[in-house]
């Protein structure tokens, strides 16, 4: 299966790609961020290399050029067997480097998840979050199938937000038909929330340089 | 109200927004293009003017006539584009406007790299152009001080009619954490009666020029205008101290690298080490009077930096030889990690 991580920066789609790609066998992640500078998936190289798990990336990735060439590894993953889990950097601008592989998604089943925050401020209403998806469906020539409730301030984040964001997730769910999958967020919030939807408890590996420890 | 979260970037434009301020002008130029991106989708939705200029150089000037004409105005760029934009700075200064100059810093010199730095510090507090004058800097260590020191360097700009750079490295730019924007009904931007907003014939016109033919003239003009620089330097250092009073020896890191360096502090002190912190939050005016009297009662200072040794210039003058002052730098887009830091400080006691 081929899962394809979108959502507005910021939105929390590279932790998920991470862990995602963690809960599958033998899977290649493919980090298609040509929008952000650093903090993006192949920070976490070393963690995935120690987890046997192949990182494909933009060679000029975390070094001091903006050179958004995507590597021919790509078309060879999308090809192969395994599971294949692509973060898409960015918002619509970011989805645009995805088009250019849509026909391989047209007679092969594909999952795009759509990650909302709420508490991030361009997606913090229905009109601005359904606005950017369909442009992110445009660029990508691909149709979201599942919506991912992210909400998050980082540390901060309460039950209260986690909640306020499913608020969103299910009008975005009500008025676009698109099923919202599941809630993600750190172990411990989830752990006590009380809700229906399908819990995706994350780990985090995007951290800065004071919060790694000395 | 609910905190979001946002990128230092985004924080920076929608500071500035909140701020009053209604034009930008503005040239992409990683890693700082966010705040471009940002004006340019919420500026014309609020009757706020974005324009991407032809180059730095044309946004600076842009930024001269905005200001001229009395409205708060903003530029921001990184590092190369900062040197294009420094004689339009220079300009500013002598006309004597208020705006604000963002520089989220790059590694130089030249194109250098897109990685974070702090290799800009001369050219912000020592002037990037030409002729006598000071710019205030403002470089905020947190997303959230990132949106207080917005609003500050716009409220700085018009006391003292000056432009005021807010410095980030990359790294602040790009990183996102949780801010909440203050309340900011019912305040007033400040009168500018200096301002060429039209005679209507009521008035004599103003006049908005850094030319001046008689050499008396300009320098009368340029001492008088350094009595305001004095009365910065009085007034308007900030600066956070940590952990100083009982140090045996003292960090100087300001931005990010600041937030390395507590995590090395916080290490030190864990086994047994007195280390202190002073961050300048100001780097002009610099803090010079606390390092000055910090220098008297600790072992050593060790100054940490993004660059090969800036800062540390002004460290040392402040300290004037009452204690050694060491360095610890990377360069080149190269972050400091804690352990360096702390390995640095277990050196020096």
């Amino acid at each position: 299966m081929i899962y394809i991580i979108t959502g507005h920066y910021g939105s929390g789609k590279t932790e998920i790609a991470l862990n995602l790609a963690l809960s599958l066998t033998n899977p290649i992640i493919i980090d298609l961020d040509i929008v952000n500078p650093y903090f993006r998936t192949k920070d976490a190289q070393k963690m995935l290399v120690r987890e046997g798990i192949r990182l494909i990336a933009p060679e000029f990735a975390n070094t001091n050029v903006n050179m958004p060439t995507l590597p021919p590894e790509i078309f060879g993953a999308l090809e192969s067997e395994n599971d294949v889990v692509i973060d898409v950097g960015g918002d619509d601008d970011g989805a645009i480097a995805l088009g250019q592989y849509h026909k391989y998604f047209e007679d092969k089943p594909y999952k795009m998840y759509f990650v909302i925050n709420k508490r991030r401020p361009l997606t913090s209403n229905s009109q601005d979050t359904i606005r950017l998806m369909r442009d992110i469906e445009g660029a990508s020539r691909l149709k979201v199938t599942g919506i991912i409730n992210n909400t998050n301030v980082k540390g901060e984040t309460t039950a209260a937000d986690i909640l306020d964001g499913q608020r969103l997730a299910d009008e975005i769910s009500q008025i676009t038909g698109i099923p919202v999958l599941a809630v993600s967020g750190i172990r411990s919030i989830l752990a006590d929330l009380k809700t229906d939807i399908k819990k995706m408890p994350l780990d985090l590996y995007l951290t800065l340089p004071w919060e790694r420890g000395v | 109200m609910d905190k979001v979260l946002m990128k230092g970037n985004e924080a920076i434009a929608e500071a500035a927004i909140r701020a009053g301020c209604r034009h930008f002008f503005g040239y992409p130029i990683t890693p700082q293009t966010e705040i471009s991106a940002y004006m340019a989708r919420r500026m014309p939705k609020i009757g706020g003017t974005f324009l991407q200029a032809e180059s730095e150089v044309a946004a600076i000037n842009m930024v001269y006539g905005a200001a001229g004409a009395g409205v708060r105005a903003m530029t921001s760029s990184s590092s190369p584009g900062i040197s294009l934009k420094s004689e339009g700075i220079s300009y500013i200064a002598g006309a004597d406007l208020p705006c604000v100059i963002v520089n989220i810093v790059r590694a130089g010199p030249g194109l250098g790299g897109i990685q974070p730095a702090q290799s800009d510090y001369f050219q912000a507090v020592k002037g990037g152009g030409h002729g006598d004058y000071r710019m205030i800097v403002v470089a905020p260590s947190s997303i959230q001080e990132i949106v207080d020191s917005t609003f500050l360097a716009f409220d700085l700009a018009d006391k003292y009619r000056m432009p005021v750079m807010l410095m980030g490295d990359g790294m602040l730019g790009q990183m996102m954490e949780p801010v909440a924007f203050p309340d900011t009904t019912g305040v007033k931007l400040p009168e500018k009666e200096w301002a060429t907003t039209g005679t209507k014939k009521m008035r004599k016109p103003n006049i908005i020029n850094s030319l001046y033919i008689q050499p008396d003239e300009l320098e009368a003009l340029i001492k008088n205008r350094w009595k305001k620089y004095i009365e910065i330097e009085q007034n308007e250092v900030r600066f956070e101290a940590e952990g100083t009073e009982d140090a045996e020896i003292i960090l100087v890191a300001y931005g990010a690298t600041a937030r390395i360096v507590k995590a090395a502090i916080k290490k030190a002190r864990e086994n047994g080490i007195k280390a202190g912190l002073i961050r300048p939050i100001t780097l002009w005016p610099f803090p010079s009077d606390v390092i000055s009297a910090a220098a008297k009662k600790v072992k050593a200072i060790l100054c940490v930096e993004m660059s090969m040794g800036q800062m540390v210039e002004d460290v040392r003058l402040s300290a004037a030889g009452a204690c050694p002052v060491h360095f610890y730098g990377r360069t080149g887009g190269v972050v400091p990690i804690p352990a360096d830091v702390y390995d640095e400080i277990r050196r020096y006691v």
